[in-house]
């Protein structure tokens, strides 16, 4: 093998030392930009009638994204409705039933393919089964396709945290003749409420900032959500539409509702991640 | 002694959630159905040639993916050049360079890269990014390399460039994180014992940390590239949005999840829906074979590695 001096040894390690160093920073950078960016052209957007009026045409002075920010939650609310329930009853059987088959395997493989499905594929799935069946966009449809997308994540935490549970507080419930739905609801759930509810709380987080499945299912609508069959406003496809026009007005408005999708976005993230961390120390 | 008699709710439970085991099996099914369907009359009318034409002309009933795919495989490998050495060297920083302290607060940053909605990138690169890039970056590009190909055309920061960049912004953290496992990974004695013969840091992760966790660090990339390839509101805002090839990254493009989010809500005709639809079920195709790659090459990895220990 051929001798290097260690100078030049030195010199190698010193100069991808720095490198790391570098991309790391560049990371940071990003994030603070995009950051920074988010926070200085939304607050200008943030007052009273943002939170409180319907849109204004553009020109007109005022007006708000109250119905968007109610469509928003109304939609993420029903969508979390449909979705937790079935992925936490998924990931019950995958923990407790299934465990090593076949059936299982192929539950976990596709809950995985699930995951990685992009979420505007779900759109699409959801456009062709439901508003073409009905005939019209609506609320629900979009719920729908939120749901389908927090489905794997819930119930593939939620197989996680349960594994979590030592097999000793199953048996002895079961030893006292508690029945085995009870042993799971009552027992393990408890003890895997934690990482239970981080879950639910990072699949919330992912699906209230997407956009791509609700394009063409919620759509999106200039009024006040008074039923789910119609479409709804949300804030999403808003800042897509608002950010889009050529008004200025209607792209402050868009900054506004990104720093708010921004902020609880993240928000939640980081909460849950704390919660979690602090669980695990 | 009186016992109750109970209804034994066991079974019903059992089957309740067996039912919904199940319906996320016949979701995956169902979405490949739906899409095949729905596609059908595209998939009749135009053949195999609906992915080589380039022909989009919904005025026409023109249909072809070649520009929407073409688009998707520029921007995906802008993106994938930039991120995949980029999260290399942040993995290793933060394995085996950054102090546990520093290390645990980049990673949290790059993490968050990671929750940030896809549509913030998309206004951020619309606004702030493309206009960074048509104003220093573009210019310097094609100063530095005139009359190149790829640099070729007015510096407009929208395109197929500024896409790729922010994919790469985007898939970045998941690489990081999963290369950042692979190499923490690696058992502690095997590089204790390269540190010991008076390696350097780079020479223990060049020839030590790298080649041990080499397969973790190929399936990661394939979880990025399977993120990439589907991305839609980021892209969506800074491609261009024109069913065009062009040789030059300055130039505007579009991309399958882009087309479909521009245009779906438009399709007035059955046909022109049914292509839209075909498109989805090509990216709905690709994807489901990344990720069947991906699983599969990372359990093999996994395999391999507890072997080893």
């Amino acid at each position: 093998m051929r001798q290097r001096s260690l100078t030049y040894r030195r010199g190698i390690d010193l100069g991808i030392r720095l490198i790391s160093g570098l991309a790391a920073l560049f990371g940071v950078a990003m994030l603070g930009w995009i950051l920074s960016i988010v926070i200085l052209k939304g607050m200008p957007a943030i007052n009273w009638q943002f939170f409180t009026e319907l849109p204004a045409p553009p020109g007109m002075p005022g007006g708000g994204l109250a119905n968007a920010i109610l469509g928003t939650l109304l939609i993420t609310l029903l969508a979390v409705l449909m979705g937790v329930p079935i992925g936490l009853a998924a990931g019950v059987w995958l923990a407790e039933f299934g465990q090593q088959s076949k059936t299982a395997e192929a539950v976990r493989f596709a809950a995985n393919l699930l995951m990685g499905t992009p979420s505007i594929i779900i759109g699409v799935f959801v456009y062709v089964a439901i508003v073409m069946t009905t005939g019209h966009f609506s609320g629900i449809s979009g719920a729908v396709a939120l749901a389908i997308i927090m489905l794997p994540v819930v119930a593939r935490t939620a197989e996680d945290m349960l594994a979590l549970v030592p097999s000793a507080l199953r048996e002895a419930a079961l030893a006292l003749g508690v029945p085995r739905w009870k042993a799971t609801l009552g027992i393990v759930f408890r003890s895997a409420k934690a990482g239970l509810l981080t879950g639910i709380l990072l699949a919330v987080a992912r699906v209230s900032g997407e956009t791509a499945p609700l394009l063409f299912t919620s759509l999106n609508s200039p009024y006040w959500p008074e039923s789910f069959n119609e479409p709804t406003a949300n804030l999403t496809v808003t800042i897509f539409n608002y950010a889009m026009s050529p008004y200025e007005d209607w792209q402050t408005l868009a900054w506004g509702a990104s720093l708010l999708i921004a902020a609880s976005v993240l928000g939640t993230t980081v909460i849950s991640r704390g919660l979690l961390w602090y669980r695990s120390k | 002694m009186q016992t109750k008699t109970h209804i034994n709710l066991d079974p019903a439970f059992r089957w309740l959630t067996l039912a919904s085991g199940l319906a996320v099996l016949l979701l995956v099914g169902s979405i490949l159905y739906t899409l095949v369907m729905g596609a059908m009359p595209a998939l009749k009318h135009f053949g195999f040639g609906f992915l080589t034409s380039q022909d989009w002309d919904p005025a026409f009933m023109e249909f072809g993916a070649l520009s929407s795919v073409y688009g998707t495989l520029v921007s995906t490998a802008i993106g994938m050049l930039i991120a995949v050495p980029l999260s290399l060297v942040i993995a290793l920083f933060l394995v085996e360079i950054a102090p546990p302290a520093v290390s645990r607060i980049v990673g949290g940053a790059i993490e968050l890269l990671a929750a940030i909605p896809s549509i913030i990138y998309g206004m951020w690169g619309l606004f702030v990014f493309a206009p960074f890039m048509a104003d220093y970056v573009q210019p310097w590009l094609a100063s530095i390399a005139p009359g190149f190909a790829l640099f070729q055309g007015p510096p407009m920061g929208i395109g197929m460039l500024s896409a790729g960049i922010i994919l790469a912004l985007m898939v970045l953290p998941f690489i990081t994180s999963v290369t950042r496992d692979v190499f923490q990974m690696v058992p502690a004695v095997v590089k204790e014992s390269a540190y010991g013969m008076g390696s350097t840091t780079w020479e223990v992760t060049r020839k030590v940390t790298i080649p041990y966790g080499i397969q973790g660090v190929v399936g990661a990339c394939f979880l990025g590239l399977g993120r990439a390839i589907g991305e839609t509101m980021a892209v969506t805002f800074v491609i261009g949005n024109r069913h065009e090839i062009s040789a030059s990254l300055f130039a505007a493009g579009n991309s399958i999840a882009s087309t479909l989010a521009n245009e779906f809500t438009e399709a007035s005709d059955d046909l022109y829906l049914a292509a839209l639809i075909e498109l989805g079920l090509v990216l709905f195709g690709v994807t489901l074979v990344l990720q069947w790659a991906a699983r599969w090459w990372l359990r093999r990895t996994a395999r391999k590695l507890g072997a080893v220990r």
